[in-house]
């Protein structure tokens, strides 16, 4: 059982024009096993929350703390909070130009389990991965997310989240750019890390209609770099039906 | 032992074509102030191979069929005492690597060498010079592609600290003909290549591949230079840079001339390079020089810069410590063209040696 917690958390970017403030005192826990979808119009800072949490260098955090089961999250590296067991699904996965997909991967699970996979289990563990999210067996000779097309990008997300484990998975509009086919593809993979290893997630999405395939607990509205209203399943229903209106321009 | 009296006019350091290099560093190639020894260091590597000749040729016998204003290259032509040879018969496929490497023995001293490879017509085949050792070497290689012919040339210059190497290799490529150089030059103290090409009838191409290391006082410098004088001929250079460390300098120019006559001419040149600390410097100066405009295509691109930040936060967040995601991103920057080199055995050395200098450099 796994607890993130996330208080009153500060983030600012540094630009040529001076800070700008762009989380304002985030509350949040998740613990094992729940889902909590994070909506909100666009720029509200949803996917800064991601990022803060992950580590990237572009945010300053200028107040609060992230702590998983009690160690201080905000004082790791990246990578350490990976091996902790944070997970973030990139709404752009970045290009690593001459980098397999299989090197990649094998990489990743050395340094996240401690020790180099043994060849034989790990073939058949990214074999059963990559089946079970509809891609072809070529596609772990390919370079990673080079030339990948919006919906492989996602499945090669969702399918790091399903071989690496994490206590933690952050999806940041993990939705976005999937068609039908490939959206439900994709939440069946996030529901079975979520079976599988008692995942908490989440889930960051502009719309509703993940929600349909990924059930949240809890749904909380992002405006202005805060959470404004939180509820729960329902929440969502009025958000689709009323939009983001009543909580932005105010 | 013979030594270098001749007159020729000595750079300066003025000159456009010498501007970036410490002349001092050369060990008198340039100059007249080397004691030249007869070494005849260049030498076949493995078992004969049928269709494939190497010889020593008098010098009277085969005369240079290029000119250069590059003094090295003109001094190699007038001093050396004999050529070595390559061959290859007409009509003839070498499946295996032709292999050639240097012997070095006895006294420390410059050597002159001069190289001819001539590959005959239909022919196909793959060279492999592997450089090693340490030298003072001037060279010129010249390469015939013979009509409908297509080779493949590698040179790998593995040299050990101190050595100094100032070469050409120019490749002449007949009608038909296909010819690819891939140039590695990650050893040596002073390394600097004329990787030169001229068509001498249309429809032939030529490719330019080459990666460069250079790590604490290293001297690494490319220059290219590809002659369209004749229609329809295609050429494409990539040349890709990793420098760390207090003095590590590269220099890259990329001159192409399409000259008036070179009409339907398809180029296009690229230089990129990734700086893994402070105190490196990399020159890139790429250059087109266009006398028609009846061409099919002609770009060229330049790039200097530092790790992606979010490639590294990409591979990081996955676990990988920022000294393996570094590892990750130089070894796959180089990939796409060490890749080409068809021998695994090969491409691995040139990837653990790329590794170890990397954690030399403790980039």
């Amino acid at each position: 059982m796994s607890t993130l917690e996330i208080r009153g958390l500060e983030v600012s970017v540094i630009t040529e024009k001076g800070n700008i403030e762009i989380l304002r005192g985030v509350d949040l826990t998740i613990k094992s096993g729940e889902t909590h979808a994070i909506m909100g119009p666009n720029g509200s800072g949803k996917s800064t929350l991601a990022y803060s949490i992950a580590g990237h260098p572009k945010y300053t955090i200028t107040g609060g703390s992230v702590t998983l089961d009690g160690a201080n999250v905000l004082d790791m590296t990246v990578d350490e909070r990976a091996k902790a067991g944070l997970f973030l699904a990139m709404q752009y996965p970045v290009e690593v130009p001459g980098v397999s997909v299989s090197n990649f991967l094998r990489t990743a699970a050395t340094a996240l389990r401690g020790e180099a996979p043994k060849l034989r289990t790990w073939v058949g563990e990214v074999k059963e991965a990559m089946n079970a999210l509809n891609m072809d067996p070529s596609f772990s000779e390919r370079n990673v997310n080079e030339g990948f097309s919006g919906g492989e990008k996602k499945r090669h997300e969702i399918m790091q989240l399903e071989l690496l484990k994490p206590k933690m998975a952050i999806l940041d509009e993990t939705d976005s750019g999937l068609d039908v086919d490939a959206l439900r593809i994709v939440s069946e993979g996030v529901n079975r890390a979520k079976a599988a290893n008692n995942l908490g997630v989440l889930l960051i999405t502009h719309y509703t209609r993940i929600l349909r395939y990924i059930q949240p607990d809890f749904v909380h509205v992002f405006a202005n770099g805060r959470i404004v209203e939180e509820g729960g399943p329902e929440l969502a229903d009025k958000l689709e039906e009323k939009g983001y209106a009543e909580y932005v321009g105010s | 032992m013979a030594l270098l009296t001749t007159n020729y006019l000595t750079p300066t350091g003025r000159e456009e074509a010498w501007r970036f290099t410490p002349l001092k560093r050369l060990g008198g190639l340039h100059d007249s102030s080397s004691a030249i020894l007869d070494r005849k260091s260049l030498v076949v590597k493995g078992p004969s191979l049928r269709g494939v000749n190497f010889s020593r040729v008098s010098r009277e016998l085969l005369s240079p069929q290029s000119n250069s204003d590059d003094v090295v290259v003109q001094r190699v032509h007038a001093e050396s005492s004999d050529v070595a040879f390559l061959e290859v018969s007409p009509n003839t496929k070498v499946e295996e690597i032709i292999h050639l490497k240097r012997f070095l023995e006895g006294p420390l001293g410059a050597e002159l060498s001069r190289v001819k490879i001539s590959i005959g017509e239909n022919s196909q085949a793959t060279v492999l010079v592997e450089n090693s050792g340490l030298v003072t070497l001037g060279e010129d290689i010249e390469i015939h592609v013979g009509v409908g012919a297509e080779l493949t040339f590698i040179s790998l210059q593995e040299w050990e600290t101190g050595s100094i190497y100032a070469a050409r290799h120019h490749a002449m490529v007949d009608k038909d003909a296909q010819f690819t150089s891939i140039t590695v030059t990650i050893g040596g103290s002073l390394v600097r290549i004329l990787p030169t090409v001229e068509f001498l009838a249309p429809n032939s191409s030529a490719e330019l591949l080459g990666v460069y290391f250079a790590t604490e006082g290293q001297h690494f410098e490319h220059r290219i230079h590809v002659d369209h004088g004749v229609p329809r001929a295609k050429s494409r250079v990539n040349f890709k840079g990793a420098l760390a460390g207090d003095g590590a300098h590269t220099v890259w120019i990329g001159d192409v001339f399409i000259r008036s006559a070179a009409e339907g001419t398809d180029t296009y040149e690229l230089n990129r390079n990734l700086l893994l600390s402070d105190g490196a410097r990399a020159d890139s100066v790429p250059n087109l020089e266009i006398e028609t405009g009846e061409i099919v295509g002609a770009g060229h691109a330049s790039t200097t810069g530092r790790f992606d930040d979010e490639q590294l936060f990409y591979l990081m967040s996955r676990g990988i410590k920022v000294e393996d995601a570094r590892r990750l991103v130089v070894r796959g920057f180089f990939a796409e063209i060490i890749s080409k080199i068809s021998d695994e055995v090969v491409q691995e050395r040139l990837m653990t040696r790329i590794d170890d200098e990397l954690t030399k450099a403790g980039a």
